[in-house]
Formats: C-alpha cells, structure tokens, sequence
C-alpha cells in the first residue's frame, strides 16, 4: 500500500486540475470496480456492488485534489507573482518548491515582508529560473503544485498533500478489499474541495445517494502546543467524525459507526472538529437530503508541505471502511 | 417610428449606433439588485421577435431560448446579469432626508455629494455633506459612515420615497472618443452582448440566455435560472475592474491590475467563486490566438460572477467566464473601450460557431 500511497502523494493536482491524479487514480483501481465514469467536473466515481436486500446506495467520497498556486503576474524580470488555489499558508511556502502541470520547476521567495510581520499571499514570488518575461516558460493562468518527495517513516508517513490522497489510498483500497456487500458502493474522488467542496456537490446530485461518507484528514491535537481542545492523535486509530465546521454527521450513523468499529475491534477515537469541512456538507445538503458522515485520518502539519499520518491509522481505516460497506446500514 | 429588426444568423456582430443605443437605454436605467423591473422590460421587449422561448422565473430572471438547426446540438446557457449595486431607503428624516443603506460591494467613501435617482419614479436627489468651508482638516481625514450620511430629495417629497425604494447614481451614459462612460457597465455590458449574439444567434447550437437577477448580492438568480435550463455548458458574460494605472508612488511593477483597457475580453482561468472548465478556457483562447482577436486572462484571483452558481448546479456544468474590462466599476461612473466590447462578442461569437458535442466529450482536462 505504501508504493500506491507514494504514487498518489506526488502525483500533482491542484484544485480544478485533477487530470494527472484521476488517471493514476483509475490506473490504482484497474479492473476492481463494476463501472467508472467521470462527470461534469472531473470527478471519478467508481461503482461496486448491486443493491441486495438491506442495502443502500452509498457515496464514499475522497477528494483528488490539492492546495496549490496559481500565476497572476510575470514581472519584466521573469519572476511570478501567484495567488492561493485553495488555503494555503505563506509562512509554510517560502524556500519551498513548485511543479508545473507543464512539467516547469521552481523555487518560491518573498519580498517586502517587514521585520515582525508575517508575509501574505501577495509577497510571495516564485523563480523559475527565467530571466526576463519573454524567456519564461510559464504564463498568467498556469498552476503548480507544492513539490516534497514522499518520506517513510515507517510507522509514519510524511509527504506534501497526504489532505486528501491518504483517503483516496483507503478508498482505493477499501474498494479493492470489498469481497461481498449488500450495497451498491459508488467510490466519488471528488475535485475542488479545498475551493469549497464543489466536486463533491455536482457528484452527490449524480450518484442520489442513501447514505453517504467522506473520507478525509482532520488535525491532530498531539503535537507541542497543538491546538487546544482537540483529542485526536495519530496512532489511536481512524476518527468518527461527529462535527465539523461544515455540517454535524447524522448522529444516527455515528453511533451506528461506532458499533461496527467495536464488533470488529477495529481501535478508533471520535473527532469534534471546529475548524475546516469536508464532502460530508456535499452529501448531506444534496437535493431532500442523506444521512452522512465521515471517516478521518488523523494528520500533523495540515497544508504544510509536510503532513504527517500514522500507518496504523491508515490500515485501520481501510477495514474500518469495509466493515462499514460491507453489511446492512442500519440507522435507528 | 419602426425599427427594422435585424436577424442575421452566423454573421459576427459588430459595434454600431444600434448598439450604442441599446447600451445607453440599458445603463441610463435602474435595476438595483431585487428590483430589476426596468432591465427586464428592456429585455423582453429586445428578444420577443426573436426568441424562440421567453420565461420570466420565479426570481425574475429572463430565460430565453434561441434553438439551432440539425443534430448534435450542444445546448450551451450564457449569463448575464440585469442588477447592479445601488442604494435602499430605509428610514424618512425630517425635510425631505432620508437614511440609506447599501446594496451590493459599494464603497463607501465615494458616496458623499452623489447625485442620485430614488424609485421607479427616478425621483432625483443628493447625497448631502457638509462643504469643505465648514470641515475641519481632521474631518476631512475621516470616512464618512454611511450611517451618517442622508438623500436629501427635498422637503416636498412627501409620501413618494417609503423605506425599500431603491436608489442609484445619476450618471448618463456618454461616448467619449474610444471609450463608453456610464453606470453599471457591470453588467449591462454584458446584457447587450447576449442581446446581439442572439440576433446573430449561431445554428450549430441551442442558445440559452440567462438575463439574471441579484447577482450583485450573491449570485442568486444564476442559480436557479441554471437549474431550469440544465445546460451542457454555460458562459458567463460580465465586467470586471481594470485597475491598470500605472503605480504612481513607486518604480515597483503594477502586478495587480486585474484587467487591462484595450486587451480584449478577459478569459477567467479561475476566480474566487470558479476554476474555470479548460476544455472551455482552451476553446476561448484557441478561437482568439486563431483569428486574431485579442483577448486577455483575468488575474487569477478573488471575487465571482454567474459562473461560481452555475457550475455547481445539478450534476454540474462545465463553465467559464468571459467579462469586458472597465475600470472604475461599482462607482458611480465607469469607463469601458469600444473596442473591448467588439472583440468580446466576436470571440464569443466565433466560439460558440464553433461548439460541438466533441469538445465536452473528452473529459475535463489541460
């Protein structure tokens, strides 16, 4: 699982660009699923499974896509100015490495950030090694992902946009390891939802689910000084989503989650996040309505250039999602 | 007098005093976001003759319905927006003064000493301040709130201004040498493009003009004019701010400009609200760079347009947004070229004669 995981970390995709991931995503999956599409906005959804008795159409869905930036400016000098795709932190940029969807390299600086100041989007460049506008390779448009070769750990496992390819990894997986179900399973890696959750609103309306699940990173509150009030940490196990910032999870399938998790004695923890959504909103807000919840990997360093999981956590995820897949949904 | 009704299918349209008159009569008009009224007859009254559909929604959006000739047709919305920022009465002072608050992205240091027009009677009025002989330099040096501030319509105005009539700057639509001044450019600009592309409306596809309401206050006629039209594909048509000026205080670059005057219309790569679909963004430059027409890429930045509702409506719409520059935009006078607004309906015009099911069957990719 870690070269599939390796494969999808440095894969680049920056929100509204998922066209290199989606492939090697499809190439992950091969022949696993019944049925792949893609729709309008370029997410990939892969269909497993035929409705028995009990079961339910169900959407789990993982986003493909990554924070990035985008070119606003080619000054006369060659150098770039950018702008944000999707929440990114200045202060996590500088001295850092951009890649191209054309393939161009570059290294990003900072200019005219006062002493005691942070800097902000706009003081940002990045140098492709152009010397004038005329020679550079890149235009006003162009997009470039953060560039940080995977790095294992080990029991941890590090690279640049573990948010949200290490769910796409337990998707992807999940998928592959569901033998039998009463359910017809539609996998969704969404697009743009680092933008605003927008691939997996078109996608929710396509696939009118029953029930559905996101699969995402939340923050981990285990680090020196971490966020306060936040439980999880890395190595606990998968976390039961019960809120975030973007919508509450049907507390009927939370508690029914939490029963599977047990009779399969898979170790989990229950995540209250204040901060941050996930495709959840997507599910659940789509058309009348749909029971939702959401899976998390818990994760150090969010939107840095080096995020942090725990490889138990992530196996764990896996047969958590299977379990949860695997039989009746049952929602009293 | 009769006008001549002009229908010519597949030629490009061009910029003459027929058009010159369409956007004086639609930007001398008040549409603030919410009361759209006085667009939407000038609307309907344009497309009647030439529709084949015409529906006024729930919302007030005008959705009209040009269909081609022959199979295959891709059915493909444009949108554009009928509101634009204004003023709301909300409360009657003594003499004639009444308190007001904002409606839309309205900054509000330019507000004081504007003469304005109140209601569907284009009541006309000022918003007052006191002259410089009697501020203090330290006066003068503060914002003036807009709670502070008052429409003085005069002590006979009697019952004829209530709380919920809707004002907006004054300014009337000029000609001066290669550039239009006027209100609302954003984006009645945009209105009469889709009103000529549909006089010239090309056969290959089904044409599907959204004229929308209160965009200005958050995209909210897109939304539901797109969900009734379910498009294959959508385009939207706004304006967007050249802020072009050279940097007056430093040798630094202007690397934040938006839009430039005379380059063209302005293709949107991505936007606050929208990353634009590039199977759509390629059609726009390709068509561009292929009959030299001019066109330009909107810094990738914040704000939106229809688009940013559209695209995520149903199962989701492949999108883009196309705008002509104009600098000064949500004052209360903008100025745009002649010739951005030529060259925006000629790409689009080419562009849309060019549309197939071939170019949304490849799947969204660079």
């Amino acid at each position: 699982m870690k070269s599939l995981i390796q494969k999808l970390v440095e894969t680049p995709g920056p929100s509204g660009f998922e066209y290199k991931i989606r492939d090697t995503v499809r190439e992950a999956i091969g022949d696993s699923a019944d049925e792949i599409r893609v729709d309008a906005l370029g997410n990939l959804i892969a269909i497993k499974g035929k409705k028995a008795a009990g079961g339910k159409r169900v959407m789990v869905s993982a986003h493909i896509d990554e924070i990035g930036l985008m070119v606003t400016h080619v000054e006369k000098d060659g150098f770039l100015r950018v702008t944000n795709v999707g929440g990114v932190n200045p202060l996590t940029c500088i001295g850092g490495r951009v890649l191209f969807m054309n393939g161009t390299r570059g290294v990003i600086g900072v200019s005219g950030v006062k002493a005691g100041s942070l800097p902000k989007i706009t003081d940002l460049f990045v140098d492709v090694g152009a010397v004038s506008r005329e020679d550079c390779p890149v235009k006003v448009g162009d997009v470039c992902g953060f560039e940080r070769p995977f790095l294992d750990l080990g029991k941890r496992l590090v690279a640049k946009s573990m948010d949200d390819r290490i769910a796409a990894a337990v998707a992807i997986e999940a998928l592959k390891r569901l033998e039998s179900t009463p359910n017809e399973v539609h996998f969704v890696f969404s697009t743009q939802e680092e933008v605003g959750i927008r691939g997996a609103t078109t996608a929710a309306y396509g696939v009118d689910p029953e029930v559905g699940f996101a699969v995402d990173v939340t923050l981990s509150g285990d680090t020196p000084d971490a966020m306060p009030r936040m439980e999880t940490a890395l190595g606990n196990g998968p976390a039961i989503k019960v809120r975030d910032a973007s919508f509450i999870a049907d507390p009927r399938l939370v508690d029914w989650m939490v029963r599977q998790a047990e009779a399969a004695g898979i170790p989990y923890q229950m995540e209250v996040l204040t901060a941050g959504g996930t495709d959840g909103r997507a599910i659940q807000l789509t058309r009348a309505g749909v029971p939702a919840g959401c899976v998390s990997i818990v994760c150090r360093y969010i939107h840095s250039p080096s995020e942090m999981v725990d490889a138990d956590d992530v196996e764990n995820s896996v047969r958590l999602l299977v379990k949860l897949l695997s039989e009746p949904i049952e929602l009293d | 007098m009769t006008k001549k009704l002009e229908i010519s299918a597949g030629q490009v349209p061009e910029i003459g005093p027929d058009q010159f008159a369409l956007l004086e009569k639609l930007t001398n008009a008040i549409a603030v976001s919410g009361d759209e009224h006085e667009v939407r007859q000038i609307v309907l009254e344009e497309v009647k003759l030439l529709a084949d559909d015409v529906q006024v929604d729930a919302l007030g959006n005008v959705l009209v319905t040009k269909f081609g000739r022959g199979e295959g047709r891709v059915r493909v919305m444009l949108a554009s927006h009928m509101d634009e920022i204004g003023l709301m009465i909300v409360q009657k002072n003594d003499d004639g003064q009444f308190e007001f608050e904002r409606v839309g992205g309205i900054d509000e240091r330019q507000l004081p000493g504007k003469a304005v027009l109140v209601g569907r009677e284009h009541l006309p009025g000022v918003i007052g301040a006191k002259p410089i002989h009697m501020t203090t330099t330290s006066e003068r040096e503060q914002k003036i709130e807009v709670s502070s501030l008052r429409i003085d319509l005069g002590p006979e105005i009697g019952d004829q201004v209530k709380p919920g009539d809707w004002a907006t700057f004054a300014t009337r639509f000029g000609i001066l040498g290669p550039s239009i001044r006027a209100k609302a450019l954003d984006d009645r600009l945009g209105v009469a493009t889709l009103i000529e592309l549909l006089k010239h409306a090309p056969e290959n596809i089904d044409l599907l003009l959204a004229f929308t309401v209160q965009e200005e206050v958050g995209l909210r006629g897109a939304r539901v004019a797109a969900y009734r039209f379910d498009p294959d594909m959508a385009i939207a048509v706004d304006s967007t701010p050249a802020n072009d000026l050279p940097n007056w205080d430093s040798e630094v670059e202007n690397a934040r400009y938006n839009t430039k005057l005379d380059g063209g219309p302005a293709i949107y790569v991505m936007d606050g609200a929208t990353i634009g679909d590039q199977r759509l963004v390629n059609l726009l430059t390709g068509v561009g760079d292929a009959n030299a027409i001019p066109y330009q890429i909107r810094q990738p930045g914040s704000g939106g347009t229809d688009a940013g509702m559209i695209h995520q409506v149903r199962a989701g719409v492949p999108s883009v947004s196309v705008s002509v520059p104009s600098r000064y935009i949500h004052f209360a006078a903008g100025i745009a070229r002649i010739d951005d607004w030529a060259n925006t309906l000629k790409l689009l015009h080419t562009a849309l004669s060019q549309v197939t099911p071939e170019l949304l069957a490849v799947e969204r990719r660079a």
